[in-house]
């Protein structure tokens, strides 16, 4: 039975499901419970915005609140899932990648190969990106690029509740490392979720929406925006396919290359600075693969490269909107 | 102790403990409407603390501080109404609108910034303090940070390196209690974060944060060494802060009236004023004096805030590197 949740409700119910199904399963990070010590109410925040809020309670001894050293539970985490576990570690923001990084591109990440095959790492761990909070510099990057770069680490990037649900209870059930990465402007975002477990599969991209004239492939909370500029252009006559990939690593290359040879024509949205971004390995992976397709140049909407700026004015210009995907979409499908 | 300072650097010490309450009450009033974007974390309760080590620095001697710094910026003389323009977002702000609240630095006056990364701040100061002994100028860094960051891989990379290389730095540990929700009671794996000192070959101090003549003292000695050759010190300094980890944080983690009791008890300007006017060399009048000028100064600081312009649009592509 589908009803309407929230994207963070439908992350806490595929954790709180996995937890029931599975004892290996096991949540650890900063505040994750909140209180740990301290004289008032234990659970106090359930992560800094709420995410796993309540499941201290469901499922005693298996929600541990760490110190602030990320290097050392998120490596705890990793060794755990060398042990036997299926760890769930928050990495609170994304930006804090920095802090930890070893642990996870060269121990977690490098295991399985390194180990001649032997080693598996069942690791999950979760983090937060993605700008619009005001937040700056240290607290909104979209990093998933750089997680995409290291072969060995699967990258999840999920832009709706039920592909958040469906695709965390996945990436606890996998037995590699997995990176998932939750947009926080999108934890208010509502959509049908199913009561009952279900896996979203890895490497299969979402078609979201149906059109022969441009391509358009979208990550993350940018997906919103480009069916948003897709409703717009559709009045105007130029109708929008757009793709999800879902998963970075895996990517599912043949639903966005069979598309361009459908439409020729190509726009990526990705909320990440532009260099070696998602932006250009899907433009290079277009250029290469079916480049006599094309009937236009490519077009990346992605914010500028510079860091993300605190002021609001900054901070709205920064972020790829609609109206930027619109005049993106225009310009190639009038190309000649 | 107050015979340590004289009558004008006892009101130098009020002010600025008072100008740094009154910004992070005013900030705090003017959040809960709404119009200050992002988040902000309020120092109040923790003024003995930065006032009594910055009151021992000059201009070259560098700080680096915390997602909680309001206070060591204001200590270590960054403007107030150029900060508050900063947590407005406004171009006029310290950092131009671009840092926030979280990252307010001012290195012409040796502020390395606010940080957003927990620990971040020890590894610079090794970097500067080496820079201080290599000049041998005299001038040392002081790494603020909290029981929070204490458990970080940095931090303790930072004051093993610290002693290794012999550098005039000093660590101050804000041990406010909690890290976010999470006590320090608990997350911290022994007594006092300055028991850690000794295995780190420095000497670690532990002082009551909200006794301003506990940490100018304790704080003067470990800097004098430092400027001296003598090596690194570890200072925990015991304080609470006033307000939640940030604005909104509901705090249901705390003892009930924990903070009340704290205000009404322990108070670092309730500490101050008792005992510089018991000794009769400040009055009251003296000290209202200050809170009135003080008042006047944040006051204008909102309204120029709330007047200055935001950045423009051109502004967002600047700034990310010298040349390029």
């Amino acid at each position: 039975m589908a009803r309407k949740i929230t994207y963070q409700q439908a992350i806490n119910e595929a954790l709180d499901q996995e937890m029931q199904r599975d004892p290996t399963v096991i949540i650890m990070g900063e505040d994750n419970a909140g209180g740990e010590g301290s004289p008032g109410e234990m659970d106090a925040w359930g992560g800094v915005l709420g995410v796993t809020k309540g499941l201290y309670h469901k499922h005693p001894g298996r929600v541990l609140d760490t110190p602030i050293s990320e290097s050392g539970f998120i490596g705890a985490a990793i060794g755990a899932a060398c042990n036997g576990m299926r760890p769930v570690a928050e990495l609170m923001f994304v930006d804090f990648m920095g802090v930890c990084f070893d642990q996870i591109f060269n121990q977690a990440a490098k295991f399985k190969y390194m180990f001649g095959g032997k080693a598996e790492t069942p690791v999950v761990i979760r983090t937060m990106y993605g700008a619009g909070f005001r937040a700056a510099a240290q607290h909104s990057q979209c990093l998933y690029s750089l997680f995409t770069h290291v072969p060995g680490l699967k990258v999840v990037l999920p832009s709706n509740p039920y592909d958040a649900k469906g695709l965390l209870i996945q990436s606890i059930r996998d037995n590699d490392p997995v990176i998932f990465c939750e947009n926080k402007i999108l934890y208010t975002m509502e959509g049908d979720v199913p009561e009952e477990s279900y896996v979203v599969p890895f490497g299969e991209a979402a078609v979201v929406r149906e059109g022969d004239d441009v391509t358009i492939v979208a990550f993350g909370r940018m997906v919103s925006m480009a069916q948003e500029a897709a409703d717009a252009l559709q009045k105007s006559g130029i109708h929008c396919e757009i793709i999800d990939p879902r998963t970075t690593s895996p990517l599912d290359e043949e639903t966005i290359l069979e598309s361009v040879e459908k439409t020729g024509r190509l726009v990526v949205v990705d909320e990440s600075n532009p260099r070696c971004s998602m932006a250009g390995d899907i433009a290079g992976l277009v250029a290469r693969k079916v480049f006599g397709s094309l009937k236009a140049p490519i077009e990346q909407v992605t914010a500028p490269h510079v860091p993300p700026p605190f002021s609001d004015v900054l901070e709205d210009l920064y972020v790829p909107n609609a109206a930027k995907v619109e005049s993106a979409v225009t310009r190639v499908a009038e190309y000649t | 102790m107050s015979k340590t300072l004289n009558r004008e650097g006892l009101l130098e010490a009020y002010r600025t403990m008072r100008t740094i309450r009154e910004f992070e009450e005013r900030v705090h009033t003017d959040f809960a409407t709404g119009e200050i974007p992002g988040f902000v974390h309020l120092y109040a309760g923790e003024e003995a603390s930065a006032t009594g080590v910055c009151m021992h620095l000059k201009g070259k001697d560098c700080i680096a501080s915390t997602h909680r710094g309001h206070g060591h910026c204001i200590a270590k003389g960054v403007d107030p109404i150029e900060m508050m323009a900063e947590i407005w977002g406004k171009s006029t702000g310290s950092c131009k609108g671009k840092g926030g609240s979280m990252h307010i630095a001012d290195l012409s006056k040796g502020m390395l910034g606010a940080n957003g990364i927990v620990g971040g701040g020890g590894p610079l100061i090794c970097g500067t303090a080496l820079a201080s002994k290599m000049r041998g100028d005299k001038t040392v860094g002081i790494c603020f940070f909290g029981d929070g960051a204490s458990n970080q891989g940095t931090i303790l990379e930072a004051m093993n390196l610290a002693t290794v290389w012999s550098l005039p730095a000093v660590f101050v540990a804000e041990n406010n209690g909690y890290a976010e929700t999470t006590s320090s009671s608990w997350s911290v794996s022994c007594d006092n974060i300055a028991d850690r000192a000794s295995a780190f070959g420095m000497p670690g101090v532990i002082v009551d944060g909200f006794d301003f003549f506990a940490v100018y003292e304790a704080a003067g000695e470990a800097i004098k060494r430092a400027r001296e050759g003598g090596g690194p010190t570890l200072v925990e300094v015991k304080v609470s802060r006033y307000y939640g980890h940030f604005e909104g944080d509901q705090q249901t983690y705390r003892a009930d009236g924990e903070v009340k009791k704290l205000r009404e008890e322990k108070d670092c300007l309730m500490q101050f004023r008792r005992h510089v006017t018991a000794d009769g060399e400040i009055s009251n009048a003296d000290l209202d004096a200050i809170d009135s000028e003080v008042l006047a100064l944040i006051n204008e600081s909102v309204v120029r805030a709330k007047a200055d312009p935001k950045p423009e649009a051109a502004d967002l592509l600047t700034d990310v590197y010298v040349s390029y």
